[in-house]
């Protein structure tokens, strides 16, 4: 009992800003990991064993533990010490954990992402920060970490909404991220935040499915499966129904909250399939204590939901570059041209308004190719109830008229920030600014040019996504979009945010070929936000319509 | 113009309050120069309606044409205030349309500009040029047009900001404002495009209104997305906010009021629907409101330039309304002109209507003297329309003979926990229970006694307790010494309800009165040997007992040091007792005197006590009754009332203990404030028991920020509720905040008899502001409020315009 608790200080000592006081905590899991090495050194591998309370357990425990640390700490001492300790057990005998992917994206090679300890000083203070305050840096704050300004808002919004006093508990809290994930499939944000879940004193029970949870939770679940796949259907009925349920209701400051979780964790979904993010080192799928073999590729393949196995063989297809630089060049000179003319041509109403009808009809035909992939669906599917709920397209509204969401009746600036800071103090600033970061956010890049203004690129691909969702712009013409976005591109962008889990690799890499990956994460950024924007808006719109 | 005398004159007797229903939302509403008319406009809609004596009626409707055109989905509308034929309106596409009502066609439609990229916000006539028309776009540019030219004659880049109202002085003739999504303020000077002439931020994010002053040059009203109302000196060198009004919601539209200096209308964005006018000076309180619309309030004008008397409003419940200024609401005559809050220490606020407290004499109410600087005395300026708002705030501290929690001090005092054979206690226990009328406490005693009779005559617990009670040993006899706050107040043990004391009482409306018992410690306690069983070292106590008053609350924090002790148990059983206190919860805990009807007020949400004990002595076993007894114990832990407890726990010695180990875990989960202090009673006569206390931080509700002046802060309570989401008073405040719309203030319920809340505005200053509490989301807080002003009124309120 007693060393479990000294061990759980010294792994929070290795998080400290005081270098003293990580020294202290490395020599004590040395110790204590040594020791326990001792005691099982050369004593058969410690293969993963069913009986859970053998001491190869707590030792593997350990070990990986050392292994994330020694790959995902800012702190380079912590790194090497970490790294050094493995070694030294390694050479005792015992197997140790090795990591299952390279780096943390599986569509971005590892070389390509910031390696820890080469860092500027702005983006390790914002590493530390991060470490200091989770313990972790996860995968998908690597990929961020692209654009620092933009994973500062991130962090701080996430932070506020997950672990910040607020009208839900937390275990309510990881819990509805859950169930959010898992309506994406997402196994990723899943194990990441079961781990959460547990540790901040949920119940187990609840894991084995919604039906063992709350019944106060299981009321969410329409609302979880229409934000995610057709928000526009959501209504102020539903909302009532929310509000209204006797004992189960909801708070508004709580339904605020649980719709700000939802939607966060649908777009944020998005973004792990669009850039796909590998298992975290720590949770299941993420290392293995076996040697690497072929099978165990496969198992990689399969439990990552992605084909790992098909990146090896189209390693070639982007190699066409003269292409490519054709590519980059025709869309700058498309920009150029648009901004030019725009002055000139006068485009009639009627033209204007189909533009938009065109755009949402054609989003349809740039649906992805079914080839169902084998999503490993054994931990999660238990969340969600209706798999076959998925995205249907917005003009395909068989049963109802859905009609055109028009975006300056109601914006996020002025009425979804107003609603969501009267009930959730400081939420509506963080997610304002965050919007923003991820709107204007900009390097005036393309690929290898520089100084090209991309803000219509930008709005092109934010107003796409809204398209999407039936949300018009008055002052948008949707010709620009066609112009600007290839069909690779529209079908990633369909791809990534009406069903992320059918992201596969070759999508990732057949769109903007020549581009960087930083770019191409600021894409995802930009689908991300753009997405959650919108389920947040026909959210909102729901709750003032019920509180009028 | 056979209105325009009644307008002017604001006389018109015959003048109401009346609307007509729109067939659509309205954006915006403008009216022309001589008030007879006004325009609505909105995405679906843009008609002229007059305004006559008795209705408003449909005059023109200015979209015609076969198919809806974006250009006529409007976002503002503007009529010139010199041409009676003359409109404008921005549209949501970027299109700025100007509209001749004198065009003999049946489209009236004039010129279009489309040379803004995106959504036109803002239009705007310059007050004394006929063709001049300005503005303000979401791609962050300002445009002036001529009206005789085609295309705009020049644009003032607002550098990539959203641009959301620009507006010309009425002074100055070649000045105009816009205001920005980023909080900035410019002032342009139309001749000068290249660059503003001023810049100040006058918002925390989008301002989204502005307005001059019709007759103070350099006077400036903003509102915005922060909630904020401030008016603006421009005069000066440096823009000078002026004047601040904090509303309930987003400021959509700011409006000076004609002819009232200090007045602005002002409506909302979200959420709320009415319209307020403010006197600035005044600022937590609206003057007047109007609460017509069933939907958010998107456009206001006053009728005329130069009457008062009637306002226009516009709105998203696709009405129009003319509101008549004497049907408005004065949220200030209606406002609850009392209010009370509790501290954390015992005291309680409570403010008052100036000529009530002055007929209490019972009450201390503060002075303006430097130490309590709270009781502001409000001169009546005779020019002012506002009711005599001038409270006073009295801060009561718990005061000695305040009677909640004397039963505790008796019984600390007069209780015997050893020192004698075991049914010689358990009587003399039962006896002070029962003079303290706390019948059911007395049972238990009598019921141990039964129980543990036979025990207790073989004698091995009363004798070790004996022999070493002799001996004089410290720890042998215990008595809790509290007692003085007891003695002025004997009467007030006979109101009959001191037995239901822990449970009955809801969390809030407790009061601690944890000083009060240190005062007599501290001056009394040597006064009283008398009630000691056996005296403990002098010097022992007063360490014990001093304890600060400030540092009161920290004691909740110690981890009690470890102390040895013989202890002894015991254990009751008292079946009745569960009823008994079922019962008592719901009989209304507070009788009228709020003032001494004081418990306390929990401020962890959970300890957690464990208890233990060395093997010291082998007592007798009467399991047959242990676990009853053991559950008996953590009943009344459970309740808070801890003293019972460990009472029972201490003089039943060894014969419970084996019973209650550490796995037994005693969770009160109210516990009063006195806890700890007892505890450290306990310790002292307890060696080798070790009582631990652990606490658990509840999750805190943002705090407020505290009050600034003086010493106001300290008796501001900085509260926090337990988990909120599960524990359910917390989640019902929760809800109150956001339902007034005052997050981070200190929101308290006072009592379950009073509907009041008491909080303190965020931004500081000592002023205090009441507001009643539970209604429905949709009343705004500030329409019940009544605020006494400072003293000291702060400078910027003193200085007129």
């Amino acid at each position: 009992m007693a060393g479990r608790t000294g061990a759980a200080g010294r792994w929070d000592g290795l998080c400290s800003r005081d270098p003293g006081r990580r020294q202290a905590a490395l020599d004590g899991v040395r110790q204590a990991v040594l020791s326990l090495s001792e005691r099982l050194g050369g004593g058969g591998p410690p293969a993963p064993s069913p009986g859970c309370s053998s001491p190869a357990d707590g030792l593997n425990e350990y070990l990986v533990r050392l292994l994330v640390l020694s790959r995902r700490c800012p702190f380079s001492d912590v790194r090497d010490k970490c790294g050094a300790i493995l070694q030294v057990v390694q050479e005792m005998g015992v197997r140790i954990p090795r990591p299952l992917a390279e780096g943390p994206s599986e569509f971005i090679p590892e070389k390509e992402i910031l390696r820890l300890g080469r860092e500027d000083a702005e983006i390790r203070v914002l590493l530390i920060e991060a470490f200091a305050t989770l313990g972790r840096l996860d995968n998908v704050t690597l990929l961020m970490v692209f654009h620092p300004q933009y994973l500062d808002s991130f962090l701080k919004t996430q932070h506020y909404l997950m672990h910040v006093d607020g009208p839900l508990p937390y275990c309510y809290r990881h819990y509805i991220a859950i169930m959010a994930a898992a309506q994406h499939q997402c196994s990723y944000l899943v194990n990441l935040h079961v781990n959460d879940f547990l540790q901040v004193g949920g119940d187990p029970k609840w894991l084995a499915g919604l039906d063992s949870a709350p019944l106060k939770l299981q009321t969410l679940s329409e609302v979880n499966k229409i934000l995610a796949h057709r928000p526009w259907l959501i209504t102020k009925d539903h909302i009532e129904k929310l509000l209204k349920a006797e004992e189960h209701g909801w708070s508004l400051a709580e339904l605020i909250h649980v719709v700000v979780l939802l939607t966060h964790y649908h777009s944020l979904a998005s973004f792990t399939f669009g850039c796909g993010i590998n298992p975290e080192l720590r949770c299941d799928g993420g290392h293995s204590f076996q040697l690497p073999s072929v099978g165990n590729c496969y198992l990689f393949a399969i439990t990552n939901g992605n084909n790992a196995v098909e990146e090896r063989l189209n390693v070639q297809v982007g190699s066409e570059g003269t292409e490519t630089t054709c590519e980059v060049e025709a869309l700058m000179e498309k920009m150029k041209r648009l901004q030019e003319c725009r002055d000139e041509e006068e485009t009639s109403q009627e033209e204007m308004a189909t533009r938009f009808e065109r755009e949402k009809t054609e989003s349809f035909f740039v649906a992805p190719s079914e080839n169902e992939k084998s999503i490993d669906t054994r931990e999660i599917s238990r969340h969600f109830e209706d798999p076959s709920y998925g995205y249907k397209d917005f003009c395909r509204h068989g049963e109802q008229y859905v009609p055109t969401f028009r975006a300056q009746d109601y914006t996020w600036e002025d009425h979804g920030y107003s609603l969501v800071n009267r009930l959730y103090p400081d939420v509506g600033q963080l997610l304002d600014e965050k919007f923003q970061k991820a709107y204007n956010l900009t390097y005036n890049t393309m690929a290898m040019h520089k100084d090209v203004d991309t803000s219509m690129l930008r709005r092109a691909i934010w107003n796409y996504i809204h398209c999407m969702f039936g949300i018009k712009y008055d002052d948008y013409d949707y010709g620009e979009i066609n112009h600007l976005l290839d069909r690779n591109f529209k079908v990633y962008i369909k791809t990534v945010v009406c069903s992320p889990a059918k992201t596969t690799k070759r999508m990732y890499d057949s769109f903007w070929r020549q581009f960087k990956h930083s770019e191409k994460i600021h894409v995802n950024l930009l689908l991300m936000e753009a997405r959650m924007q919108a389920e947040l808006l026909y959210a909102l719109t729901a709750i003032t319509r019920y509180l009028t | 113009m056979a209105r325009m005398p009644t307008a002017l004159g604001g006389s018109a007797v015959s003048a109401k309050t009346m609307s007509c229903s729109l067939d659509a939302p309205a954006n915006a509403i403008s009216v022309c120069r001589d008030g007879t008319q006004v325009a609505v406009a909105g995405r679906n809609i843009f008609k002229i309606y007059g305004i006559e004596e008795e209705q408003l009626t449909e005059r023109a409707n200015l979209r015609v044409g076969r198919k809806p055109s974006l250009n006529f989905s409007c976002a503002d509308v503007a009529w010139h205030q010199m041409d009676e034929n003359l409109l404008a309106t921005a549209a949501t596409n970027g299109a700025v349309v100007t509209w001749n009502l004198g065009r003999p066609s049946r489209n009236k439609q004039d010129q279009l500009f489309m040379e803004h990229k995106r959504t036109v916000n803002k239009v705007c006539f310059h007050p004394a040029e006929l063709y001049i028309l300005l503005s303000g776009s979401q791609d962050g540019s300002m445009k002036c047009f001529d009206l005789r030219r085609k295309e705009s004659i020049c644009t003032f880049s607002g550098q990539s900001e959203s641009v959301r109202d620009v507006h010309f002085s009425a002074r100055d003739f070649f000045t105009f404002a816009a205001t920005f999504e980023n909080g900035n303020v410019q002032l342009w000077d139309m001749r000068r495009p290249d660059r503003c002439e001023r810049m100040f931020t006058a918002h925390n994010g989008p301002v989204f209104s502005c307005d001059w002053h019709p007759d103070d040059r350099g006077c400036l009203v903003t509102g915005g997305r922060d909630k904020m109302v401030k008016v603006w000196d421009l005069t000066g060198y440096k823009a000078r906010e002026s004047h601040c009004v904090q509303t309930i919601a987003s400021v959509a539209h700011v409006l000076w009021r004609p002819d009232r200096k200090y007045h602005i209308a002002t409506c909302s964005m979200m959420v709320d629907h009415n319209i307020y006018v403010w006197d600035v000076r005044r600022p937590y309180v609206p003057f007047a409101m109007f609460e017509e619309h069933k939907d958010v309030t998107t456009g206001i004008a006053w009728r005329h330039a130069h009457d008062p008397h009637f306002l226009l409003s516009g709105s998203k419940d696709s009405t129009l309304y003319q509101h008549f200024f004497k049907d408005a609401q004065r949220p200030a005559s209606r406002a609850i002109p009392e209010g009370l809050s509790v501290g954390l220490f015992g005291d309680v606020a409570f403010a008052v209507k100036e000529s009530l407290c002055s007929a209490e004499g019972s009450r201390k109410s503060y002075g303006p003297d430097r130490r309590y600087p709270f009781f502001f005395i409000r001169r009546q300026d005779p020019a002012e329309q506002f009711t005599n708002v001038s409270s006073a705030l009295s801060v009561f501290e718990s005061q000695p003979g305040a009677a909640s929690m004397d039963w505790f001090a008796q019984t600390a005092r007069r209780y015997g926990l050893s020192g004698g054979p075991l049914p010689e206690l358990c009587d003399r226990n039962a006896a002070v229970a029962r003079q303290l009328k706390r019948y059911q406490v007395a049972q238990i005693w009598t019921m141990l006694k039964i129980i543990y009779a036979g025990a207790c005559a073989a004698g091995t617990v009363g004798s070790v307790g004996q022999g070493s009670g002799k001996a004089g040993h410290p720890l042998s006899s215990f008595t809790l010494k509290d007692g003085t706050a007891a003695l002025g107040s004997e009467a007030k043990l006979d109101r009959g309800r001191l037995e239901n004391r822990q449970d009955s009482l809801p969390l809030d409306s407790t009061i601690t009165l944890l000083q009060t018992n240190e005062d007599n410690e501290e001056t009394e306690g040597s006064d009283a040997p008398a009630d000691y069983l056996f005296g403990d070292g002098e010097g022992d106590e007063d360490d014990l007992f001093i304890v600060d008053h400030e540092n009161a609350p920290e004691e909740h924090e110690f981890i009690l040091p470890q102390e040895g002790f013989p202890l002894r148990h015991e254990i009751l059983d008292h079946p009745t007792t569960l009823d008994h206190f079922q019962d008592k919860t719901d009989s209304p805990h507070i009788s009228g005197n709020e003032a001494d009807s004081v418990s306390l007020t929990p401020t962890e949400g959970i300890s957690l006590v464990s208890v233990s004990q060395p093997p010291f002595e082998h007592g007798f076993s009467t399991d047959y009754f242990n676990p009853i007894v053991r559950d008996m114990m953590c009943f009344y832990a459970e309740q808070g009332d801890v003293q019972m407890a460990i009472s029972v726990l201490i003089v039943l010695g060894d014969r419970i203990r084996k019973e209650i180990d550490e796995q037994t875990q005693v969770r009160p989960n109210k516990i009063r404030m006195s806890f700890p202090r007892f505890l450290v009673n306990v310790l002292t006569g307890c060696r080798g028991a070790l009582v631990h206390v652990l606490h658990r931080p509840p999750t805190a509700i943002p705090t407020l920020e505290r009050g600034q002046r003086g010493d106001q802060t300290e008796h501001v309570p900085i509260h926090q509720l337990p988990e909120p989401g599960l524990y359910h008073p917390a989640r019902q405040l929760q809800q109150l905040q956001a339902a007034n719309e005052y997050p981070r203030l200190d929101v308290r319920e006072v009592s379950t008899g009073s509907e009041q809340v008491c909080c303190v505005p965020p931004r500081g200053e000592g002023l205090v502001r009441l507001v009643s509490g539970m209604h429905s989301w949709r009343t705004p807080p500030a329409r019940h409020g009544l605020v006494p002003i400072p003293h000291p009124l702060p400078d910027r309120m003193r200085t007129p315009l």
